[in-house]
């Protein structure tokens, strides 16, 4: 008995503890929330309107007309409202549904998109010696050697949800956009795991943490201005800016992929409501459909992390080791060896880079229409899937001939 | 027949594979974007009027059809004799008149009936003006009143007190009644 207790690390188990409920209840669960907010606010905006302004709560700061207005920007707590709707609505079961797939369905779409935050690095280090922490904590929750095939092996049990809640419901609308959601995501599945094979060649490594704080000394892997990638500091060694051709194709190929693979505008025909009602969830209400709601931009945030993570330099701060030489602060990553305020900053990069992917998802949506089904077949088997197999061949004869230094 | 032949677009190759036209729509987008985030920022948004603070009222067409009233004559007299034609033609069938007459010592005796009973039920009516448009005797009209609220069913039933407080008093229509013509 106490072997088995004296061989777990407590301090370790706690810590992974605060950071499951940090990450996934303080940040992704409200990130959530919030761009269901951003994306009514900015499409509002792209439609010339004024959207959701006045939620608050009487009587104090945020209060209905004394709102806090952030540049203009009411109606901060409109997500706490729309919750709050959710929780007390009707939850309706139809009679003609299959009640114990159902009800598994819209747990099967949130689920796997909380669990792939695990291996998310969303920050460096965290020095916590003021309060007695001996080690500085890792910046994620399980640094697992496999991260990326984790991810996309977690994230592609996603598609049961759609497809157990379109044959559950037992509706046509329902069935076909759950058929429909299917073929898509196995079809783009392949394309993004193809896509970032250049990045991993390059990386030579499947630990996200490490290749962040790869991209955080050698620079972005989209942005190799900094460390070993830049020529003036490398010997003039061009490698990484060629590999930005690559690179490029990769990053393009696995962003529409990611499109495809939550389901969001141009590629949303799993829930297209011009012929399919609501797709998948016409026949879920209340919290249910919540669920899947909350599961679809839980799976963006995740997707935008990831090409964070894998292209755009993870939690590091752009230009950080020029940066730390110009002001004498500290603000490229050294391990064991980054102070506290560095570590915060590095979180915050993170989630604000998140952010803006985030955003970029929004303004698509509110720009692009919808493709055809066959188009977008098309558009997955016969360009994008070649695209990333020559990428592949590309990057390899690339680092051939020119071998990174 | 004749046959149309639809002149499609050239579309460059740029254009086809969505690049050049994706950019074009991504930069019309954030042009909008940016344009009422700058007015949202200075509390002005140019197109929308933000209800409850800011009403339309004073723009409201002379045609507008809000919530029907019952009119008075010049005399205080109530215009409706009762004959239910509205009650018949209303699609939703929200107007309910019970007749009743009018004593014999009454200065209107000659009119002989008037409404004992008339009540609109605000929650079925659908503002379609028929009830206005059949009146031979002009005694029911639709108001500017549009915004007709209430937190039960019963507060939403117009009786015919409420429905003269909304009319109010309509001068020099119909002067058929009247001794001096």
């Amino acid at each position: 008995m106490t072997g088995i207790f004296s061989s777990i690390d407590v301090a370790f188990l706690i810590a992974s503890v605060a950071k499951i409920v940090f990450l996934t209840f303080l940040v992704i669960l409200p990130m959530v929330a919030y761009s269901v907010y951003a994306e009514r606010r900015f499409s509002a905006i792209i439609q010339d309107r004024v959207g959701p302004n006045r939620v608050g709560i009487p009587l104090t700061l945020f209060g209905f007309k004394k709102d806090l207005q952030i540049l203009g920007i009411g109606g901060l707590l409109q997500p706490m409202a729309d919750g709050l709707k959710f929780l007390l609505k009707e939850d309706f079961t139809p009679g003609h549904v299959n009640k114990f797939y159902y009800w598994l369905a819209p747990c099967l779409t949130m689920v796997p998109a909380l669990l792939t935050c695990a291996v998310m690095p969303f920050g460096s280090e965290l020095d916590l010696s003021w309060f007695g922490a001996t080690q500085p904590i890792k910046g994620v929750i399980a640094d697992l050697n496999v991260g990326p095939l984790y991810m996309f092996a977690i994230s592609s049990l996603g598609v049961y949800g759609i497809v157990i809640a379109g044959w559950a419901s037992n509706s046509k609308y329902p069935f076909l956009g759950g058929v429909r959601a299917s073929s898509q995501m196995i079809s783009y599945e392949i394309s993004l795991g193809l896509s970032i094979i250049p990045v991993l060649m390059i990386f030579g490594e499947l630990n996200l943490s490490k290749m962040s704080a790869f991209q955080d000394a050698n620079g972005w892997l989209l942005l190799p201005f900094w460390g070993d990638s830049a020529p003036w500091s490398n010997g003039g060694n061009f490698s990484r800016w060629l590999l930005l051709i690559p690179l490029g194709i990769s990053f393009v190929v696995f962003t529409v992929s990611m499109f495809a693979e939550t389901n969001r505008t141009p590629f949303d025909l799993a829930e297209c409501e011009t012929e399919l009602v609501a797709g998948y969830h016409t026949e879920y209400s209340s919290m249910k459909f919540a669920l899947f709601f909350l599961g679809e931009y839980a799976a963006m945030i995740i997707g935008s992390g990831l090409a964070v993570t894998l292209f755009l330099g993870g939690w590091s701060i752009p230009f950080a080791p020029l940066l730390s030489e110009l002001t004498g602060l500290q603000f490229h990553f050294i391990p064991g060896d980054t102070p506290l305020y560095t570590g915060v900053l590095h979180i915050v990069t993170f989630f604000a880079k998140v952010f803006a992917c985030i955003l970029f998802f929004i303004w698509v949506r509110w720009t692009l229409p919808r493709f055809r089904f066959d188009q977008l077949m098309a558009l997955g088997w016969k360009v994008f899937f070649e695209l990333a197999l020559l990428n592949v061949i590309l990057t390899a004869a690339i680092l051939i001939w020119f071998p990174m230094k | 027949m004749a046959t149309i032949v639809v002149q499609r677009p050239k579309l460059a190759w740029h254009e086809k594979w969505f690049i050049s036209t994706f950019a074009k729509g991504m930069k019309l987008t954030l042009g909008h974007a940016i344009k009422n985030l700058l007015l949202l920022i200075g509390r002005k948004p140019k197109t929308t009027m933000e209800y409850p603070e800011q009403k339309w009222d004073l723009n409201l067409p002379d045609y507008y059809r809000g919530a029907p009233a019952l009119v008075t004559d010049e005399h205080d007299r109530e215009r409706c004799v009762s004959c239910q034609l509205c009650e018949f033609i209303c699609p939703p069938k929200a107007i309910k008149i019970i007749p009743g007459e009018i004593p014999g010592d009454d200065p209107w005796a000659k009119v002989e009936k008037r409404p004992k009973v008339f009540e609109i039920d605000m929650i079925r009516c659908i503002y379609c003006g028929m009830c206005e448009e059949v009146c031979p005797e002009q005694a029911i009209y639709l108001r500017k009143d549009y915004a007709i609220t209430g937190t039960s069913r019963a507060e939403m039933l117009h009786d015919k007190e409420r429905l003269y407080e909304i009319g109010g008093k309509r001068v020099g229509l119909v002067n058929k009644w009247n001794e001096l013509k």
